[in-house]
């Protein structure tokens, strides 16, 4: 219980503190002998991270895929007339639980990989559409007076003025909603989806803590490790102009 | 040249319809600022939006070189069209090179083409290139941004120029700046202009013509001079103020009013020369100057009369000197402050240009008055000299 505990105050913290604590708990993890327990599955650490990392991108990825157009599209001024009430319920679907929304996706399509990948492209398409859309709305109305003015295209000003300002935002978007996959992966194995919840789930169910970490460690990196990565594309590859990291 | 035709904007609103432009009819000619004035509301952005299509007219025709643009593609239209906002509209996630290049990119300019357009342009309101291009508009300050936003409507040399309000975001001071960096770059550039604003001294100042609003009509468009000297109405005597008589002070430079035909003598003369040269050029006082001709002292018939020595006994010191370029507002308010009844004008190089006296400014401000209609050309070459002359 106090490891759990310690792992997931690691990840509310700030990124470098995780990290250390990763580390820490690395170190503690070592010595303590757990590592040899372990060690026992290896084979099953590999497989299982690959379904994990898996169910992760594929469902993360379509998620942004599709979730990034949708929010363009609520945000064309023709769309003006439906697009609060679709948010409306986009917010109510926010506040669902992820394990609602998992367990929801099973009594539809069953057991397997289909309805995991389900379940966790919706959970993690609501905030790419949300601050998409919303993102989107908030680029001021002079920017694209201006725009429309100097004589570009619509597709143009999308292109050139409204979405590379709303990015920020986009990319924020895009960053919570791979949070929160990353965090409901887990989950996946109790709809049998696979991935690193078997561990997990099994190693509390037979009270073997060195099975529990083997699923936890790898869990908890590739959450940091995700955030990370998020962090650095957001510093980096929005424009300084517009960056408030920069 | 643009030409407005009955050009008329009702927006229908679930009230009543607004009618933002009524049978509007105007002409601005090649190479001229055509200030469109009025109160909050009046129509003045709906008319400029309707030149360059964001606002599509309900009915009348707009006219740019004699082409209906009603018949012009809107995109092709407004990217030979500088436009410039009051929010200025630099796009934040682009650098200044990239703002400025935003055109002539659109016009499939060569890029190194249009790079070089932009270290130009930059040059040219007196932001060194090297250091600005590569900034972005939150790196700049108000002024700059706003210097920023006007050279990037002028990036693919539009013919057309429309202003809202471009000053109207920055303080007193560096507006004034701008007006005049702005009048300067106009007086090489010559560009047709719609500009809107609702500061009559702006106004004024800027506009060859001025188009006076009141919702949705223009109530007089004539020039500045002959708007202040003679409003068409109630309205319009309101709106450029009590104090229009001073406003035309701007109007008009020392250099117009100015007499040039001044006794001038130096400090080493005989005063009975002095005497002698006053006499001949039937005057009261004669300028006194030194070797470079820059006027430094003045002399006085009656002072001078039955003396001896040379002038440089008898001479006062001048209280105070104006540049024959600055307008008469200047040179009223120099006077004021000196309580004195002329003064002495300094050329460019501070050589002696003249004096100009209290009964000429008024006679200037007069002279338009009884003239009406005809002193209306006189007094737009006058403007037109202005803006040539501006240094
Ligand atoms: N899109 C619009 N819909 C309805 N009314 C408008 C619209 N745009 C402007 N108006 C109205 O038209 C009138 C003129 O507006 P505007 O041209 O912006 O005035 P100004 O620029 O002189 O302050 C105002 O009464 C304004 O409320
Ligand atoms: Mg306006």
């Amino acid at each position: 219980m106090t490891r759990g505990l310690g792992q997931r105050r690691g990840l509310g913290a700030g990124r470098g503190a995780s990290l250390l604590l990763v580390f820490l708990l690395g170190i503690w993890v070592a010595s303590s002998g757990l590592l040899d327990q372990m060690a026992i599955y290896w084979d099953d650490i590999t497989y299982l991270t690959r379904q994990h990392v898996f169910l992760v991108a594929s469902s993360g990825g379509a998620a942004i895929l599709l979730g990034v157009p949708v929010g363009i599209w609520l945000s064309r001024p023709s769309m003006e007339r439906y697009a609060e009430t679709v948010m409306q319920v986009f917010n109510i679907g926010t506040t669902i639980p992820t394990l609602a929304v998992i367990a929801l996706s099973m009594t539809l399509l069953g057991i397997g990989f289909p309805p995991a990948f389900f379940g966790l492209f919706v959970a993690s398409l609501l905030p790419i559409v949300r601050n998409t859309y919303a993102g989107l709305l908030a680029v001021p109305a002079h920017l694209k007076e201006a725009a429309t003015g100097m004589g570009m295209t619509r597709w143009q000003i999308l292109m050139r003025v409204e979405v590379p300002n709303a990015l920020y935002v986009i990319f924020s978007g895009i960053r919570t909603a791979l949070a929160i996959n990353v965090g409901t992966t887990p989950l996946a194995f109790l709809i049998g989806g696979g991935g690193l919840g078997e561990l997990i789930f099994t190693g509390i169910d037979l009270m073997d803590t060195g099975m529990l970490l083997a699923g936890a460690i790898p869990t908890a990196a590739l959450a940091v490790a995700v955030d990370f990565f998020m962090g650095q594309a957001q510093l980096r590859l929005i424009p300084k102009g517009v960056n408030p990291l920069r | 040249m643009i030409r407005l035709e009955d050009l008329t904007k009702r927006f229908k609103t679930p009230g009543a319809d607004i009618v933002a432009a009524d049978r509007v009819n105007m002409e601005v000619p090649t190479g001229e600022i055509c200030i469109l004035l009025g109160p909050s509301g009046c129509g003045k952005t709906t008319a400029l939006k309707m030149i360059n299509r964001l606002i599509p007219p309900t009915s009348g025709k707009i006219y740019i070189d004699g082409k209906d643009t009603s018949q012009l593609d809107d995109i092709q239209l407004r990217r030979n069209i500088g436009y410039v906002i009051q929010q200025i509209g630099l796009f934040p996630n682009m650098t200044v090179e990239e703002n400025i290049c935003v055109v002539p990119r659109l016009l499939n300019w060569d890029i190194r083409k249009a790079r070089q357009r932009a270290a130009d342009l930059l040059d040219l309101v007196g932001l060194d290139p090297r250091q600005f291009l590569r900034r972005y508009p939150k790196e700049l300050s108000g002024g700059q941004q706003q210097r920023v936003g006007v050279i990037r409507a002028l990036a693919a040399d539009p013919p057309v120029m429309l202003m809202d309000e471009p000053f109207g975001a920055i303080d007193p001071i560096n507006r004034e700046i701008i007006q005049d960096e702005f009048l300067k770059m106009q007086a090489e550039l010559k560009k047709t202009i719609m500009f809107v604003s609702h500061d009559i001294d702006e106004a004024v100042k800027m506009g060859d013509k001025i188009a006076i609003f009141r919702a949705g009509r223009i109530e007089q468009y004539d020039t500045p001079d002959m708007i202040l000297a003679h409003p068409a109405n109630a309205f319009v005597a309101d709106f450029v103020g009590a104090d229009r008589t001073l406003k035309r002070l701007r109007l008009v430079t020392a250099e117009e009013v100015a007499t040039t035909e001044v006794p001038v003598t130096a400090r080493s003369t005989k005063v009975s020369d002095a005497l002698q040269q006053l006499t001949v050029a039937r005057a009261r006082r004669a300028v006194v100057i030194d070797s470079d001709h820059r006027p430094v002292g003045f002399v006085t018939a009656e002072e001078m009369a039955g003396g001896s020595g040379e002038v440089r006994d008898f001479a006062h010191p001048l209280p105070a000197t104006v540049p024959v370029r600055a307008d008469l507002r200047a040179v009223v308010s120099e006077m004021f402050a000196h309580d004195t009844m002329w003064l002495a004008c300094t050329d460019d190089h501070g050589r002696f240009a003249g004096v100009i006296t209290q009964p000429d400014v008024t006679a200037a401000l007069r002279a338009t008055y009884g003239a009406g209609k005809g002193a209306s050309d006189q007094a737009r070459q006058q403007g037109s000299g202005r803006d040539q002359g501006a240094p």
